[in-house]
């Protein structure tokens, strides 16, 4: 490792960090707040009562996670600009930007892994806490958003965020669709200046450092925040 | 929507000169394979590093954890851009060099076999540690106290009862190692997902050849799960968490506890 070029990483910080970690921080957090509410829509599809409902959810749900995320990627590039030409009537494909299309993308993949979560959350509630919020008169709603679903987020806040921390590692994925991620910008400066071992390995290193720390502070969360029972 | 469909498209030929149908069943073949070599190198290495972290030895210990923490924190598309960009570069120069000469497809298949094996095993290591940690403590202070060795605790006693408590979550490892086989596609290797884009570039068939891989790991999916769901029902060890209902075990129950006496 004697000629280790450190100039280079000096160099491109700026567009490492800003274009690139802003690109994949930007991600992480809109598909994951987007995979979470619909995750959340869906788990209570796969629970309900009727059976169209939970038939639908349960086939989206293991149909994804039957899938590889590159080829959900590859699926949505190129199916978006069609859908997005159906909905709004126009005759030919709709260009969508990249971003718009891998937030889509990962929004609707990371759905199905927070459903599973989500349900086994709202499954871990015990039967008495429905029973009691309804003795007390609440109607379904209230049921589900006041006693049902608080409770399943708390017991699933672990789960949930090292899932985030998992969405956040897979983001480095839109490098297949040639967008400008944070790996995707380390890609770029490597090939432009001749230098792959400094710059993967210096990429390399900012994950581990970002998602190590991560799963440390859930580790300290759970610690904290453990319901004693 | 003028989308223009063409399902025969399969049965035409490609630029390579075999019909696209076979660029694909190819490409399942290469998942398939590469899957397998690197399950077998994960089991290997991840019981290896299982094992380490429940052994008494701090420094084992140590090892294991840095091991996981490494693999697990570390995006694999990195990884494997590693293994096939970073690794030549840093070894010595004649084996670095020896390494970057291996013709194609091999050049690509190793360092892709290499990756998704060790990460995996940092998986399937979580697996048999949390196998070892839910036996009774008493299982291993018997095996000692019978006059076993530490080794042969593992070999006889804690591996083989951890082995089949964990097999349910072994089986969605495998599941995930699967689709993680697709991520070599990046650095060149043409399995399922490289074998459907490859088609796509050529024949400008998007949907089909997408709908024709995405079919292919649905039945792949089906094949492992109903395969391992048998050797789960015929192993489970009744009473333990990877064990089906109570009703159920009980009725292969006495043979399973037979089979865990020696």
């Amino acid at each position: 490792m004697n000629g280790f070029d450190f100039d280079v990483i000096d160099r491109s910080l700026g567009y490492l960090f800003q274009d690139g970690m802003m690109f994949t921080l930007k991600l992480t957090l809109l598909s994951a707040t987007g995979g979470l509410i619909l995750g959340t829509l869906l788990a209570l599809c796969r629970l309900s009562k009727i059976p169209l409902l939970s038939t639908v959810a349960g086939t989206y749900v293991n149909l994804l996670r039957a899938l590889p995320l590159i080829l959900v990627i590859f699926w949505f590039y190129f199916l978006v600009p069609y859908i997005g030409a159906w909905l709004t009537g126009a005759s030919r494909p709709v260009s969508v930007g990249g971003f718009t299309s891998a937030l889509i993308t990962f929004t609707l993949f990371e759905a199905a892994y927070y459903c599973e979560i989500m349900r086994s959350g709202i499954l871990s509630v015990p039967q008495s806490q429905t029973a009691a919020a309804k003795a007390l008169g609440l109607n379904r709603v209230q049921v589900l958003c006041s006693v049902v679903l608080p409770q399943a987020f708390r017991n699933m806040a672990p789960v949930l965020l090292t899932q985030t921390i998992v969405l956040f590692q897979d983001t480095s994925l839109v490098y297949v669709l040639s967008l400008t991620d944070f790996l995707g910008a380390a890609v770029k400066v490597a090939q432009r200046d001749g230098r792959l071992l400094e710059m993967y390995v210096f990429a390399a290193v900012v994950y581990f450092v970002i998602c190590y720390c991560a799963s440390q502070l859930v580790r300290y969360l759970q610690r904290r925040t453990a319901v004693s029972r | 929507m003028n989308y223009y469909w063409n399902w025969s498209i399969f049965f035409e030929p490609s630029p390579y000169g075999n019909l696209y149908i076979f660029t694909l069943l190819n490409g399942l073949v290469w998942t398939i394979f590469t899957a397998l070599l690197a399950w077998t190198l994960a089991l290997v290495v991840g019981t290896l590093i299982g094992v380490a972290r429940t052994t008494s030895s701090r420094w084992l210990r140590i090892l294991g954890t840095i091991y996981v923490e490494f693999f697990r924190n570390i995006p694999l598309l990195v990884q494997m851009f590693l293994w096939y960009f970073v690794v030549p570069e840093v070894l010595p120069k004649t084996l670095g060099d020896a390494m970057k000469q291996i013709a194609p497809p091999w050049g690509i298949f190793i360092p892709a076999f290499l990756c998704l094996g060790f990460y995996t095993a940092s998986r399937v290591a979580e697996q048999v540690r949390a196998g070892i940690e839910s036996l009774p403590v008493g299982q291993r202070m018997a095996g000692t106290a019978l006059g076993m060795k530490p080794t042969q605790v593992y070999r006889y006693v804690l591996l083989p009862a951890s082995f089949r408590i964990v097999l349910p979550p072994l089986t969605s490892e495998l599941l995930n190692l699967i689709k993680n086989t697709s991520v070599a596609f990046t650095i060149g290797l043409m399995e399922l997902v490289g074998a459907a884009r490859s088609m796509q570039e050529f024949s400008f068939q998007v949907f089909e050849s997408f709908a024709a891989a995405t079919s292919l790991y649905l039945v792949l999916n089906l094949v492992v799960v109903m395969a391992t769901s048998w050797l789960e029902r015929s192993v489970a060890v009744p009473g333990f968490m990877g064990s089906s209902t109570t009703s159920k075990s009980k009725k292969t129950g006495n043979s399973t506890v037979n089979e865990v006496a020696p």
